[in-house]
């Protein structure tokens, strides 16, 4: 075979690939849509649920989603982002920072469900919190966080050295280089890191199992107990194979894929947005 | 007619781990005067110039042995404050390295890590001089907070001028300013320079010795991590005393 005619093999191969992807994918969310959409109305997503979950809304069940997730974030943000801030920029070469890096690394590869287990061994047994949207919320902290460090230290090491230069020559501290130049440059990076986070505590559903519990009442308070949207799908599906609950169990998911969907998209507006004022 | 000196290094030595990059070098920068520094790559002058304003500092496993003066006092003394020494020595970048913001943020960076400049219209006025003596002024005067990257190369680098000269430094250090720019604005750089040695003292690392040649007033030739010879640009130029200096200034090797 020439070289040119494996030139074309290797192109139609790669098209085939990228197009394969995008077939599956396309699959997916229209099969969903098409199951779920009937369901979709304003009583679907304002209202509560009846007779199990067979009929009714999903409200409670948004609610529980939108909380545990604010809660995962207000949680992994700060903590994630300081401690990308801390290894990229002021801990070097110290063996500490790699034993840091090799262990956020290491938990990537963990189970959703041995981390379900250790938040209701230790948030909701040990603490004492019981099955709550705190428990919840703080599980989902620990999963997202080691993500939330990589990607904040991946942004910050993108970050041009000529920046940091320039603003050391001028006579800036550490930290006036950091927060005024290097963090500014690495904020789009750092955000889509924290949607992207966002995206996956929604769709959570192993680790909430176990630390969330499942009453399907509205949750009051941050040691009620809730139904996320991603268990209320995975139950309403198993339950039993009833019109109602199937067909809400689609709804929820296609629900749930718009939440997902909605953070990506402002994941790619607001990396836009900053790009776009630096150009 | 004697000579002021603003900065006198003695008996540096400058090691990058266990290379050692500069071997007992001694040198006198004139007060507002233009001093050169040629040589081949690899030889040591961008070394040396990082070390008048402790750039060299944040490159991890470099050692300094010596002293550099600056008014009699030596910057690598303990208790010696970095970021003033570094307000006092400015330094403008081979490569042109505005930040991502707006051309009057770049300029008006230097002036709010200090906060010194607390009313808005001093600190626009700061700007706007610092621009001016940059002779960048009239080129951007109508798009101040348009992003600096919208400038051409020659533009950014007048900027990055600016951005030095508006926290008013004593000694400028320019490392090859004008080696990624095309003629034209090379030369605007180059007379910018003759203007301001008037104010301040200047120290330029150049690869380029016909350009060492139209901008100084001093030379100094390294080679190796030496300097070989140190005299007026024009005794370097027509009389040099050294015979690699004698090669390297008639092109027979770098």
């Amino acid at each position: 075979m020439s070289p040119y005619t494996r030139e074309k093999v290797a192109i139609a191969v790669l098209w085939a690939a990228a197009l394969l992807v995008l077939a599956g994918l396309l699959a997916i969310i229209i099969f969903l849509v098409i199951r779920g959409i009937g369901v979709i109305d304003a009583e679907f997503i304002f209202g509560m649920p009846r007779a199990g979950g067979r009929d009714g809304g999903i409200f409670p069940m948004i609610v529980g989603t939108l909380s545990i997730i604010v809660i995962a974030i207000a949680v992994a943000a700060p903590i994630g982002i300081g401690g990308g801030i801390y290894l990229s920029e002021y801990a070097g070469r110290h063996p500490l920072s790699r034993i840091i890096t090799f262990g956020a690394e290491w938990l990537a590869g963990v189970p959703s469900i041995i981390f379900g287990l250790f938040g209701f061994a230790f948030f909701v047994v040990f603490l004492g919190w019981g099955l709550s949207i705190l428990a919840g919320g703080m599980v989902l902290a620990c999963m997202i966080l080691n993500e939330t460090i990589r990607t904040t230290q991946e942004a910050i090491k993108a970050v041009p050295t000529s920046y940091r230069a320039a603003s050391y020559a001028l006579g800036a501290t550490k930290w006036q280089t950091v927060s005024r130049v290097v963090l500014k440059s690495a904020a789009p990076g750092i955000l889509t890191g924290i949607i992207l986070g966002i995206g996956r505590a929604a769709g959570e559903t192993a680790a909430i199992m176990l630390t969330v519990g499942s009453f399907m009442a509205l949750p009051t308070s941050l040691f009620s107990s809730a139904r996320p949207m991603s268990l209320h799908l995975y139950l309403l599906a198993v339950s039993e194979v009833h019109e109602g609950a199937v067909a809400r169990a689609f709804g929820t998911a296609v629900m749930l894929l718009l939440i997902v969907f909605a953070a990506n998209l402002s994941a790619h507006a607001i990396t836009r947005r900053f790009t776009r004022s630096l150009r | 007619m004697t000579d002021n000196f603003k900065m006198k290094v003695r008996n540096l030595n400058v090691f990058y781990g266990k290379n050692q990059a500069l071997k007992d070098v001694g040198l006198d920068i004139r007060t507002n005067k233009v001093t050169a520094l040629i040589g081949p790559s690899g030889c040591g002058k961008s070394t040396f110039i990082r070390t008048l304003n402790r750039m060299n500092d944040i490159i991890p496993g470099v050692r300094v042995e010596g002293q550099v003066m600056l008014d009699g006092q030596n910057i690598y003394n303990g208790n010696v404050n970095v970021t003033e020494i570094r307000r006092r020595v400015g330094m403008v970048f081979q490569h042109p390295n505005p930040f991502p913001k707006s051309i009057f943020e770049n300029v008006a960076y230097g002036l709010r890590i200090r906060g010194a400049v607390k009313k808005n219209s001093d600190l626009a006025e700061r700007v706007e001089r610092a621009l001016i003596d940059a002779a960048l002024w009239d080129e951007v005067k109508d798009r101040l907070h348009s992003s600096a990257f919208n400038l051409s190369g020659g533009q950014q680098q007048r900027l990055c001028i600016a951005r030095a000269l508006v926290i008013e430094p004593e000694v400028i250090l320019l490392d090859e300013p004008a080696s990624s720019l095309d003629p034209m604005a090379t030369l605007k750089i180059e007379e910018l320079l003759q203007e301001l040695k008037h104010r301040y003292t200047i120290v330029i690392v150049t690869h380029n010795m016909q350009q060492a040649a139209r901008v100084s007033d001093w030379t100094g030739f390294f080679l190796m991590g030496e300097v070989i010879e140190y005299n007026e640009t024009s005794e370097i130029f027509t009389r040099p005393k050294d015979k690699r200096t004698e090669d390297y200034v008639t092109g027979r090797f770098g």
